[in-house]
């Protein structure tokens, strides 16, 4: 193919990488900012060992069982480290691909794998234990994440799911394969874990435990929606012009309407302009928009987004009522609008029919199992080893003082609440 | 020599000051303090109410010779007040002795 046009390709994607690589620093901000100031330290620890060890972990193996080229369709693996294509010369293979080299695509795709422990991170903040949430990133971004994406981008048995007009599962970006493997593992954490102390009163009444920075929280949203522009405009996998401008146009917009329609649900049902809620509303519609960025019209986008954005804020009153503690709403965000976004390529959009529908839900079955029950093995054998949770006092001092030893801001006192 | 402390609105506080100053009290300490009382404010945190009984006020500390008590006094009732619950209170005490540390001085001449 033409050189220049394959430059431009290579460009947009490792632009594109350098975006998502950015969404870990989102994810870091709203995570800090929904928390109370005492585990902040911890949180930035746990952040920066997720990208840093999960990005080692899929250049060891993650990549090659991901990708595994030809394999039975449910677990295969190329081998270990990173084994670049070569030409007759033994310069770089740049047939590889036609938008990007192997290397562009092994960073992009090692962005995206530590995106799955981080929505875990946010969930069972204030309360976990560093060894355990290690050990659990460790095991989670090493074989979970990079075996579930096998089956639908890796070619795997999703990808070939037929069933009457539905020609294989579809899912663009990752509202399944990465927003809901990371969601299902977050449910299942925060149900083995508890309750922050204080979540719930005597009779079992949720309790408001507010964010210690409401500007940082922000910062993470629009950074991540920032992100946004990378992780779906990247899943075209080359800058093919009217398909990378297009999913652009429906991922801003899926954004705007989740934000818009969560804060007037909240609105509506609270009589309060929560500023929260309209941070999730946006991560629900870009969560809803990212397996179909590519299959939808603006109009189509807008609908989702707004779908998401209503489904938020219901989402984050079902999990106080089941007496779940999701200080972020990771499982509204991501779990939730990650399996409303991959059924809703079978209902709008150029792929829509009932058979796609079926298709969809499969997929998010198949995944849904996967995840929660190797999630419940790994966090279970954990619990009953060492125990997940921090102690009553550490909790209640914070996580900052007795797992690291430090204080986030020494010099900077805010009220501590 | 007394020494007035005076709790009063943050929202004041630059009235109260001004205030001050006219009657040439020039000199005080100031910090913002958190308490409780009978005023409630009721908050929404995504979507579960609750009501915080923290009263974010700001604490003054002034020392005045007696014969600037009654005006400080004054002054203090009138710039501080809004006529709503929560406007804050005013103590006074007796003061043994001042000094002021650059000069040696002490008594009246320890704090104009």
């Amino acid at each position: 193919m033409d050189a220049g046009l394959f430059t431009a390709n290579n460009l947009w994607m490792m632009v594109c990488t350098a975006l998502v690589f950015f969404m870990h620093l989102g994810f870091s901000f709203l995570e800090i900012g929904l928390t109370r100031q005492k585990n902040t330290v911890n949180i930035l620890f746990k952040n920066v060992f997720i990208i840093t060890v999960g990005l080692l972990l899929y250049y060891i193996g993650g990549f090659n069982l991901m990708y595994p080229g030809e394999f039975n369709g449910l677990i295969g693996f190329a081998g270990f480290g990173l084994p670049a294509p070569v030409d007759a010369e033994g310069a770089l293979d740049l047939t590889y691909n036609e938008g990007y080299t192997y290397w562009t695509d092994f960073l992009f795709q090692g962005m995206f794998a530590a995106t799955a422990a981080t929505i875990v991170s946010g969930a069972v903040a204030e309360r976990i234990k560093l060894g355990g949430f290690m050990i659990f990133t460790l095991i989670y971004v090493g074989f979970v994440y990079p075996i579930v994406g096998s089956w639908q981008w890796g070619g795997g048995f999703l990808s070939s799911l037929s069933y009457g007009e539905a020609e294989g599962f579809y899912d663009f970006a990752g509202s399944t394969l990465v927003h809901s493997v990371g969601g299902w593992a977050a449910l299942i954490a925060i149900y083995l874990l508890g309750a922050r102390i204080g979540k719930f009163d005597k009779e079992g009444k949720p309790r408001a435990i507010p964010g210690h920075n409401l500007p940082l929280a922000a910062a993470g949203v629009l950074i991540l929606w920032l992100g946004w522009f990378g992780f779906n405009g990247g899943s075209v996998l080359s800058a093919d012009p009217a398909s990378t401008s297009l999913v652009l146009v429906t991922t801003c917009l899926a954004a705007a309407a989740g934000g818009v329609a969560s804060f007037l649900t909240s609105l509506f049902m609270y009589k309060n302009y929560d500023l929260t809620m309209f941070l999730n509303g946006i991560l629900g519609g870009l969560v809803g928009i990212t397996a179909g960025a590519d299959q939808m019209s603006p109009n189509e986008a807008v609908l989702i987004g707004l779908i998401a954005g209503v489904i938020i804020v219901l989402a984050v009153a079902l999990i106080d009522k089941l007496k779940l503690d999701d200080p972020v709403g990771a499982v509204a965000v991501h779990l939730i609008c990650g399996i409303w976004g991959t059924l809703a390529v079978g209902i709008f959009g150029a792929l829509a029919s009932f058979d796609q529908f079926l298709v969809q839900l499969a997929g998010v079955g198949a995944a849904g199992v996967f995840c929660s029950v190797t999630a419940f093995i790994i966090l279970f054998t954990i619990k009953k080893i060492s125990g997940l949770r921090v102690s009553e006092k550490e909790e209640l001092e914070g996580l900052d003082l007795h797992e690291h030893g430090m204080d986030a801001y020494p010099d900077f006192r805010m009220n501590q609440h | 020599m007394k020494k007035i402390e005076a709790i009063i609105r943050k929202s004041k506080f630059d009235e109260v000051k001004k205030a001050l100053h006219e009657i040439e009290v020039n000199f005080f300490s100031y910090w913002d303090v958190t308490g409780v009382g009978n005023e409630k404010q009721g908050n929404v945190y995504r979507g579960i109410s609750y009501s915080t009984s923290d009263i974010q006020r700001r604490y003054l500390v002034i020392v005045v010779s007696d014969e600037f008590l009654e005006r400080t006094i004054d002054t203090l009732l009138n710039s501080a007040a809004t006529g709503n619950v929560g406007d804050g209170k005013i103590f006074v005490s007796e003061i043994q002795e001042a000094y002021r540390i650059r000069t040696k001085e002490s008594g009246s001449a320890g704090i104009n």
